[in-house]
């Protein structure tokens, strides 16, 4: 039932993903489950969203583990694949066993690559002149998902914001295909998170303001390069496939 | 019997005693028990569901025709204590799941007992009542007033036995206090206080008053952006009034003194157990999150549990548990499914016997398990209705991990998550448990020679 003894594949070079492609049809491999384990995650994280009220341990716990899974991405380089793998696969494989991410890291020991950082660093650069028409700037450190978390924990209104929600979820997946995964913390940083403060809320001085917020967030400019676009909305389709999944499971 | 105290388990005998609960097929959610805590002698017996109702079960007397019913628990009263609420501000609804109760200690001829919702504490007084007085002078047999002019004579009312009645009324209401869910409350050693924890905040109460708390833990962050850890679950020392346990979702537990300052966001104890870095994968913080710490009677001990075990630390060492008991380590594989399934996410408790010798633990499929401290033996039960004949001795089960399953073994991917033990009591003295099994209560007893 669950994939065993698959050593994980580095990403440096067009022959190595043809070959994880290849790969990919029979068995899926680290990097894949890794991917499916973020989207679960993001997933679980936007679901829970909907329910009455979020259980916040539960919630921190699986944005701590996004937040893991990012560093991780960030920290080999994988995090620049993500494009390219997903063109042609069926949203399924992505949730495909994920065995490989339950064993510890001494099983996985003999497979794991010693991540290069220059090819990500060049990108990296490459990347933000792309970027430069849209509203995100560099930043320091992988912080992706703390702004993720300050919308996690404090909406007050699930129904009211779910728009909103999902909107936030485009941008989320928008931002991760422009290869610039700094640019999550900055996908919130127009948002006041002093919005979302409970405490705030209650003394009520935000309701004025709450309005005028949910304009900003629906007028919030989509990507322009035409690339990213279709891949946003490829990936989209598959976000919702795998709702439908989760969902009727 | 004071069989509790000292015995050792291969010499326990566990049988079924009773069952409450439906038989029916579909669970009503309401119906599902999500607390369940003895008092203090071990009289009563108290559950709490999810539709807000407490129940409680008081053992009738042993009685001398009938040995072999060593005092069964019958339904002694029940009440609605938590309604569901709307909470306006938020938009949102406040569930009347009965989280936690905790029993004062007996004072008079009272009971009383401390229930709370996610958000709000109660304090219920159940009292008898077996006389009503008669002969009233104002007032005539049907409770009709009579009109003073009337009456001629004066005439003493005296008080006439009357089929027993209880009663529940809730005599305090402590609310408003918690901004997050509350997951824990705990009566304080000088029965004049007690904590309510929620996943940010701890406050302390005094039960005489309602409209004001103090709180003693503050974990919020300044910035929510940077909340990283929450607190699972608290628990005042049982004889030392000043101090009290928490819990986190990191797999930490802090041990705090009131009499140090106010506010104790420093610690006087900090116990955590290094991680292996070998076993280390996506979900070991999710797993290392503790759903339950409890005192040892003794006060020496405390037990923490968990997704996969249950430890118990010497509370003057700080660096590693002195014991770790693995529950069910056969789903250590299966990590990944249990995360897509939410399953990885529930929250387990764990129970002391009377003389701290044995701990006890629920799993899934109804299993349920304990470790006796002393001689390293552990068993594995089932809570299961083919297991109800009156006191049938309860068989151990096995779960088969690789390999060749034998005849009474169940594999691992046979086991049914739904049926999850996640409630268990251990009465104070004697060899009797409760384990909940979603709506059923099963009470189960050792055997009587």
């Amino acid at each position: 039932m669950f994939v065993r003894g698959l050593k994980r594949k580095c990403f440096d070079g067009e022959e190595d993903i043809e070959g994880t492609l290849a790969g990919i049809k029979a068995i899926p491999s680290y990097n894949l489950q890794r991917q499916s384990l973020l989207d679960m995650s993001l997933v679980k994280l936007q679901l829970c969203h909907m329910l009455v009220e979020p259980n916040l341990c539960r919630s921190v716990l699986i944005a701590n583990t996004v937040r893991q899974i990012q560093e991780e991405m960030t920290q080999d380089g994988t995090w620049q694949m993500i494009n390219t793998q997903s063109t042609g696969q069926a949203s399924l494989d992505r949730l495909v066993s994920t065995d490989i991410l339950c064993r510890s890291s001494r099983e996985q020991a003999e497979g794991k690559h010693v991540p290069s950082y220059s090819t990500f660093n060049k990108d990296f650069e490459g990347d933000q002149t792309q970027d430069s028409s849209e509203t995100m700037s560099t930043a320091s450190s992988v912080q992706a998902p703390r702004n993720l978390q300050s919308n996690v924990w404090e909406m007050e209104n699930p129904q009211e914001n779910k728009g909103n929600f999902q909107k936030s979820l485009d941008q989320i997946f928008e931002t991760l295909e422009n290869k610039s995964p700094n640019s999550v913390e900055d996908l919130f940083s127009e948002v006041d998170n002093s919005y979302y403060d409970l405490d705030t809320m209650l003394t009520g001085m935000m309701s004025n303001t709450k309005m005028a917020h949910c304009d900003g967030l629906e007028t919030f400019s989509s990507p322009t390069t035409p690339t990213s676009n279709s891949n946003c909305k490829s990936d989209l389709n598959e976000l919702d496939h795998i709702v439908e999944i989760l969902v009727e499971s | 019997s004071l069989a509790g105290f000292g015995s050792l388990m291969q010499d326990v005998l566990w049988c079924f005693s009773q069952v409450k609960g439906t038989i029916d097929i579909g669970v009503t959610e309401a119906d599902i028990i999500s607390t369940v805590e003895f008092n203090h002698t071990g009289e009563l017996l108290a559950t709490g569901d999810k539709g807000g109702r407490v129940v409680i079960f008081q053992r009738e007397q042993e009685s001398k025709n009938q040995p072999h019913r060593r005092g069964e628990y019958n339904v002694y009263s029940t009440f609605q204590s938590h309604e569901p609420e709307f909470d306006y501000l938020k938009s949102l609804e406040i569930e009347e799941k009965i989280n936690k109760i905790r029993w004062l200690p007996q004072q008079n001829a009272a009971y009383f007992l401390l229930s709370t919702n996610d958000k709000t504490v109660k304090l219920w007084k159940v009292s008898e009542r077996d006389k009503r007085p008669e002969g009233y002078n104002l007032k005539d047999e049907d409770g009709r007033l009579r009109d003073p002019s009337m009456i001629t004579m004066l005439r003493v009312p005296v008080l006439r036995p009357m089929d027993l009645m209880v009663e529940a009324t809730p005599r305090r209401v402590f609310a408003n206090a918690h901004t997050y869910h509350i997951n824990s409350i705990s009566v304080n050693s000088d029965y004049e206080t007690y904590m309510s924890a929620d996943d940010l905040r701890i406050n302390l109460w005094n039960f005489e008053i309602t409209n004001q708390s103090f709180n003693i833990v503050d974990i919020k962050p300044a910035n929510m952006e940077e909340l990283t850890e929450v607190i699972t679950a608290a628990e005042f020392h049982p004889h030392h009034c000043n101090t009290f346990v928490y819990s986190s979702s990191k797999g930490t537990i802090r041990l705090c003194d009131m009499r140090t300052s106010a506010l104790c966001d420093r610690h006087a104890k900090f116990f955590e157990e290094p991680e292996d870095p070998s076993n280390r994968s996506f979900f070991s913080e999710i797993i290392s999150s503790i759903s339950d710490v409890k005192f040892s009677h003794s006060g020496r001990y405390i037990m923490t549990r968990d997704y996969l075990t249950v430890k118990v630390w010497d509370l003057n060492m700080e660096n590693r548990p002195i014991e770790t008991y693995q529950v069910h380590d056969y789903l250590r594989s299966k990590l990944c499914s249990l995360y897509e399934n939410d399953c990885i996410f529930d929250k387990f408790e764990c129970v002391w016997n009377g003389s701290d010798s044995v701990i006890m633990t629920g799993s899934y499929n109804n299993f349920f398990r304990m470790f006796d401290r002393n001689t390293k033996r552990d068993v594995t039960l089932e809570a299961s209705r083919e297991n109800s004949k009156p006191r049938a001795i309860l068989k151990p089960r096995k779960v088969c991990v690789g390999g060749k399953r034998r005849k009474d073994e169940i594999s691992v991917d046979s086991l049914d998550f739904s049926k999850k033990i996640l409630h268990t009591a251990w009465h104070p003295s004697e060899n009797i448990i409760a384990v909940a099994a979603t709506n059923n209560l099963y009470i189960f007893q050792d055997k009587v020679n």
